[in-house]
């Protein structure tokens, strides 16, 4: 029991880190797949509405490895969610405990805030720019840059690809500007 | 012939992502079920490590905890290692296949998409790897915005060839 008491303390960076990296040289050993989450979206709208628009054309099926990948994090996060679940209060810096306060943000339990994002929000001003359109920059901004977080700054940089080290970079200045500046202002909508 | 139609298919499959299948071979679907094995270890850790945590986003992008920080460096320098080892020793996949390393081009789609995906990535809290696994905590509404980045893709797909580049 001891050891499940152990396992459901929060990982540290140091063995999380290392086996995020790992999942690099696995994918390439099991079959020559280069890491990469954000194409699943693609392959999502090849499958279901190619529309006859060319980037949307090609042999999916060839792809179907990532949505089987993708598919095995959702099952990952039931799992740990279930099983592996850190009983104890999630410990936050206090200057965010303090500025989420500010937003009337008190309720600080799990992943996600759900004074923020619950489906009652959905139809908020609130709750639209942060789960829709929100959502919506997370599938163009990593298409159009040809990768997310997982595709350029995991994969792209352990291949030391510069463009990856410039998408990187911007996706850390689009997350600065929002953080700090947009965000606070959509909060006390 | 065909092999000519492959390259075509390809280089569609590669345009615009830097991961795609490298491999020429073909297998039974199942052989796919070694990818939801990786996956669900790669969620297990997301979650025991709290990347996928709203906070932990919040915290990394205001220089508040050096958790995030930890976790993408120590990630990125096992991975330069691994590649490194990859390609100095020649390793092959388990089928015997070379291991396969495309360089990427530089456009200013990483410019300005690597902008709009960061301020994404900062206002949900998540990429999409963690948007797979917050779905898989029980996080249902994170479906939607799993369908509004789906709309996204589509959309840049529609109007790629008007975008700068």
């Amino acid at each position: 029991m001891e050891i499940l008491e152990f396992i459901k303390q929060p990982c540290p960076w140091y063995i999380a880190g290392p086996l995020v990296g790992l999942t690099v040289p696995a994918l390439l050993i099991i079959g020559n797949k280069s890491f990469g989450i954000s194409a699943s979206l693609r392959h999502t709208c090849a499958m279901c509405l190619p529309a006859n628009i060319k980037f949307f054309k090609y042999d999916w099926k060839k792809e179907i490895w990532n949505m089987f990948f993708v598919f095995g994090i959702v099952v990952g996060g039931i799992i740990a969610f279930n099983f592996l679940s850190n009983p104890n209060p999630i410990i936050i810096n206090d200057a965010l405990r303090t500025e989420l306060a500010s937003y009337g943000v008190t309720n600080i339990d799990g992943m996600l805030p759900a004074q923020l994002f619950s489906w009652e929000n959905l139809i908020t001003l609130k709750g639209f720019f942060m789960m829709v359109i929100g959502g919506f920059f997370i599938g163009f901004g990593s298409r159009y840059a040809g990768g997310c977080t997982s595709g350029h700054s995991i994969s792209g940089l352990s291949n030391l690809q510069l463009p990856s080290l410039i998408a990187t970079s911007c996706f850390f200045i689009g997350g600065l500007i929002m953080a700090n500046i947009i965000l606070p202002l959509i909060l006390s909508i | 012939m065909q092999n000519k139609d492959q390259n075509t298919d390809f280089k569609t499959r590669s345009l615009d992502t830097v991961c795609v299948n490298e491999s020429q071979l073909e297998h039974k679907w199942y052989h796919n079920l070694k990818y939801v094995i990786v996956g669900i270890a790669f969620g297990i850790v997301f979650i025991k490590a709290e990347v996928i945590s709203w906070y932990r986003i919040q915290e990394m992008f205001r220089f508040q905890s050096f958790h995030m920080y930890g976790i993408i460096g120590s990630a990125v320098v096992v991975g330069i290692i691994s590649v490194l080892l990859i390609k100095k020793f020649n390793i092959k996949t388990i089928y015997g296949e070379k291991i396969e390393f495309h360089n990427k081009t530089f456009n200013k789609g990483q410019i300005y998409g690597g902008l709009i995906f960061g301020l994404g990535w900062a206002i949900t809290g998540a990429c999409p790897g963690p948007l797979f696994a917050q779905i898989g905590t029980g996080a249902t509404v994170m479906i939607v915005t799993l369908l509004s980045a789906v709309v996204g893709t589509w959309l840049y797909g529609y109007f790629r060839d008007k975008l700068p580049h």
